[in-house]
């Protein structure tokens, strides 16, 4: 490298590379990125359309293809609130009090994301399914669980239920008590605390964590494999039903649903790095004091 | 360095003590704690606890010989194997995509850097059945790669390849944010004292990346364990030789083996437990670490 780059540069010289590696490198990363992530996001949009728009738009309007679309939406729309609730309460526990066990507690949180949903999904079956602890209590009162809409809304609790927690608990400790405190001790409400004081300080991580648990939600293929009972336009699910058109050789058809989750997926990437970028405004603001927050 | 530490955590105990006697100032304790308990318990707890319970219906020795079965210990050293090179694979490319990032311009690196969550959003089925038809044996990759010998799709190397798509994330977003806070001035010094470029990255950089690059090599290698939906699809799912373990304990259940799917499952949450609790210490270094 000429000396001329360093007068201009910011970066010194000194701690860079030469422009031949930092290009190999470059191209290392992008080669990588490229044939592990971009690559098999095409091969899904072409198996999609290789037969023909005609048969891609048929393959989407098939009855069966509609009814897992109509139960992976309801499943989301189930799941996400309710672990919406249980991060803000999780967080506002965690992050707010001093307790015994806090570490326990959030070790716990992380369970689902560090076992396979194949056994998460199982555990429930042991629990609701015929030979289960509660089968023959269920099966006397005629509620079926497992092979069931119930058993796939209760295994997606269990897959995505850190995802808002764990974006939550953080924030709110690094945040503090002070502006929570000071409200309270001027009268207000504990609900006002939370919607006038909190909310507004980490509404883009709850966003955050909104957006991932519904990725997750409706893209969980193991845990609702075991427990679905695959039965097709009752407890089908969008992966399932792609699974279940891959093993009839019917790819056109799979490859087409395949490529409405994909759309999800880029759609979640989109909104991650809109959302992103609010949420470290919203953590470096803190850093800075309020001076700092029009940043 | 010990007494300071003692005398750390001695402060941190009193400080604690000191927040728990007087009262709460704010509201909502009780009930929040006790609403995560209960999810928790019903969510989690109780459901994981029926794995153990049916594992122990086998007895010790019933217990023993499940899991030391043949195929089950294929399975396992499949899985393990498997997810141990993914998650290497994950930690070089992972740290070499990070640096990247974070050092370097070039064209598209906001594309680069927002899809390296892709593996997040992804539903899991949708990469195993993409991943199969690039390297099946008509597929772009694999009619290239097959005149060489190389077979990608049905044996192990597809599965570690899917593997490496799952754990992707977890290196490059627990190194990335460590790189940023890095100061360069540190860089500077050394190389300022003579330092090599080579030296000053052994002796300054990699003391500090290297809880983080545990970390994620860690969390990438626990994912890699469990993961099921993209697998199934490329393994091509023979007994003995590309079986993983989480697709022999959907077999056990498909023969209604409940015992036995739970046997080999209380196996692999035992690993995932302490995997689970070595990140966990790993991130209380890097904590440390920081200033």
């Amino acid at each position: 490298m000429s000396g001329v780059h360093t007068q201009s540069g910011r970066v010194s010289l000194a701690i860079t590379e030469s422009r031949a590696i930092r290009l190999g490198l470059i191209g290392i990363a992008v080669l990588f990125l490229g044939l592990f992530t971009v690559l098999p996001l095409v091969v899904v949009f072409v198996g999609a359309l290789r037969a023909g728009v005609r048969i891609y738009l048929s393959s989407l309007r098939n009855p069966d293809a509609l009814s897992a679309l109509r139960l992976s939406i309801t499943v989301a729309l189930i799941v996400v609130p309710l672990n919406l609730l249980f991060g803000v309460a999780a967080a506002w526990a965690v992050a707010k009090f001093e307790f015994r066990g806090k570490r326990i507690l959030t070790t716990i949180i992380d369970i689902p994301l560090a076992i396979s949903p194949v056994i998460g999904g199982m555990a429930f079956m042991l629990l609701f399914g015929a030979q289960g602890w509660f089968g023959s209590w269920l099966r006397e009162r005629d509620i079926s669980i497992a092979f069931a809409v119930p058993g796939i809304v209760i295994v997606t609790i269990f897959v995505t239920l850190p995802f808002i927690a764990r974006q939550l608990i953080p924030l709110m400790r690094e945040q503090g008590n002070e502006e929570e405190e000071t409200a309270v001790i001027l009268g207000a409400s504990g609900w006002q605390t939370f919607v006038r004081v909190t909310l507004p300080n980490i509404r883009w991580a709850l966003l955050y964590g909104l957006i991932l648990c519904n990725a997750r939600a409706i893209g969980e293929f193991g845990a609702v494999s075991v427990i679905s009972g695959h039965i097709r336009g009752v407890t089908n699910t969008l992966p399932l039903h792609v699974e279940e058109l891959y093993n009839e050789y019917n790819s056109a058809a799979a490859f087409a649903v395949a490529s409405l989750l994909s759309l999800l997926a880029v759609l979640t990437l989109v909104l991650q790095k809109f959302v992103g970028l609010h949420q470290s405004g919203e953590r470096r603001s803190r850093k800075a004091g309020p001076e700092g927050s029009e940043s | 360095m010990a007494t300071a530490l003692r005398v750390n955590m001695a402060v941190g105990a009193n400080r604690s003590r000191a927040k728990d006697t007087p009262r709460r100032v704010l509201p909502g304790y009780g009930l929040t704690l006790g609403f995560t308990v209960l999810y928790l318990g019903f969510f989690v707890l109780i459901p994981l606890s029926t794995i153990f319970v049916k594992a122990a219906g086998l007895g010790w020795q019933g217990f023993w010989t499940t899991v030391t079965a043949e195929r089950v210990v294929a399975a396992y050293r499949l899985s393990f194997l498997s997810a141990f090179y993914a998650a290497l694979a994950n930690t070089m490319f992972g740290f070499l995509v990070a640096w990247v990032l974070v050092r370097y311009s070039f064209p598209a690196r906001r594309v680069a850097d927002a899809i390296i969550d892709l593996p997040f959003a992804l539903p899991t089925a949708v990469a195993g059945i993409a991943f199969t038809a690039l390297y099946a044996e008509n597929g772009w990759l694999g009619s290239r790669l097959i005149p060489f010998g190389v077979r990608v799709a049905y044996t192990q190397l597809g599965i570690v390849a899917v593997l490496t798509f799952v754990g992707l994330p977890f290196v490059v977003r627990t190194v990335q944010p460590v790189l940023e806070n890095l100061e360069s001035e540190i860089e500077e010094v050394a190389s300022s004292l003579g330092a090599g470029r080579w030296a000053a990255f052994t002796r300054v950089l990699l003391p500090s990346i290297w809880p983080a690059l545990l970390t994620g090599f860690t969390l990438a290698f626990a994912r890699a364990i469990g993961e099921y939906g993209s697998v199934l699809f490329i393994a091509g799912n023979m007994p003995m030789r590309t079986e993983i373990a989480p697709l022999l304990v959907m077999a056990k259940l498909d023969q209604f083996d409940f015992e036995g799917a739970a046997a080999i499952s209380a196996g692999m949450l035992i690993v995932s437990f302490a995997l689970l609790l070595a990140v966990n210490a790993l991130e209380g270094i890097g904590r440390r670490q920081e200033p």
